[in-house]
């Protein structure tokens, strides 16, 4: 699960990232915004969307994303 | 009247709360595995590093037994104070509006603020005047209070901002200057400053928040 700032809320840590990269030579990246990403392995998926909601995102602030991987 | 407060793995702020609490009624501590608040009249849910703050602050917590107990107890119009992380665990907890952020300056930081009285009357506040200023210590580095527009809109018009950092004093980025806020119905209440801190002139730097916790119990032997 990708877990990301909600578009339009300020995110300074990503402010704060964006302003270090060129600092280090890394010139022309914008936009720069820092999530989290939960990883854990489930036999169902059915309700990831719901464990997103319910606890691993707050969805007034963070918009999710959900990757199934497959097997491993 | 008793107050009970709940303390999390990881509250550090329960015993200053149970003290300012015990200066103006009785109060005793509520473990977060308890389902029962004990006879409680009113709660105050601390402040602290609840679970960690693992995922988000407050995020955790609000899950707990003694939460299940605060949520109904707020539902049939209990008072609930939560102040700093107490606050955050109430947001995640739906029982008050918006959620908290990192500080807009990614720095923990502590010191005395004044806030001003937005909204005076209630259980929290009817021992306050409407621009009063209050000075009580802030220590957090989540409390940029945020909420969407139309979340904003309702609690306007429904005198929900309860206080707000004075002039140059919104040091975390919360919207509108907003440090306190209730529920609709207006017998919950958060702020991330910390009226427990700030109950005896000796250490506290003010005397200021000892009149959240003697509003609460006017409001509660009011209601007697």
């Amino acid at each position: 699960m990708l877990i990301r700032p909600k578009a339009g809320i300020l995110d300074p840590q990503g402010e704060a990232v964006e302003r270090a990269l060129p600092a280090l030579g890394f010139q022309g990246a914008v936009n720069v915004h820092v999530g989290r990403m939960v990883e854990l392995d489930v036999a169902d998926p059915a309700r990831l969307g719901e464990m997103c909601e319910r606890l691993l995102a707050n969805p007034l602030i963070e918009d999710y994303e959900v990757q199934l991987l497959g097997e491993s | 009247m008793r107050f009970g407060v709940i303390q999390f793995p990881g509250s550090c702020d329960e015993r200053d709360a149970l003290a300012a609490a015990s200066r103006v009624a009785d109060a005793h501590m509520i473990w977060h595995g308890d389902n029962d608040l004990g006879g409680a009249d009113a709660i105050i849910v601390p402040g602290g590093f609840s679970y960690g703050d693992y995922l988000r602050a407050g995020a955790i917590a609000r899950f707990s037994p003694a939460m299940d107990a605060v949520i109904e107890f707020a539902e049939s119009g209990g008072l609930v104070l939560g102040i700093c992380n107490g606050f955050q665990v109430l947001c995640e907890a739906k029982l008050l509006p918006g959620a908290l952020l990192p500080n807009a300056n990614l720095r923990f930081t502590c010191r005395q603020v004044n806030v001003e009285v937005l909204y005076a009357g209630g259980p929290f506040t009817r021992g306050c005047t409407i621009g009063e200023l209050l000075s009580i210590p802030a220590k957090h580095s989540w409390g940029r209070w945020y909420a969407d527009d139309a979340t904003l809109e309702r609690m306007d018009a429904n005198g929900q901002f309860a206080l707000r950092y004075a002039a140059g004093e919104n040091f975390n980025g919360s919207l509108h200057d907003i440090a306190g806020v209730c529920n609709e119905r207006g017998n919950v209440f958060g702020l991330m400053p910390h009226p427990e801190h700030a109950v005896d002139g000796l250490v506290g730097g003010s005397t200021d928040g000892l009149t959240f916790f003697r509003s609460m119990r006017e409001s509660v032997e009011g209601d007697a």
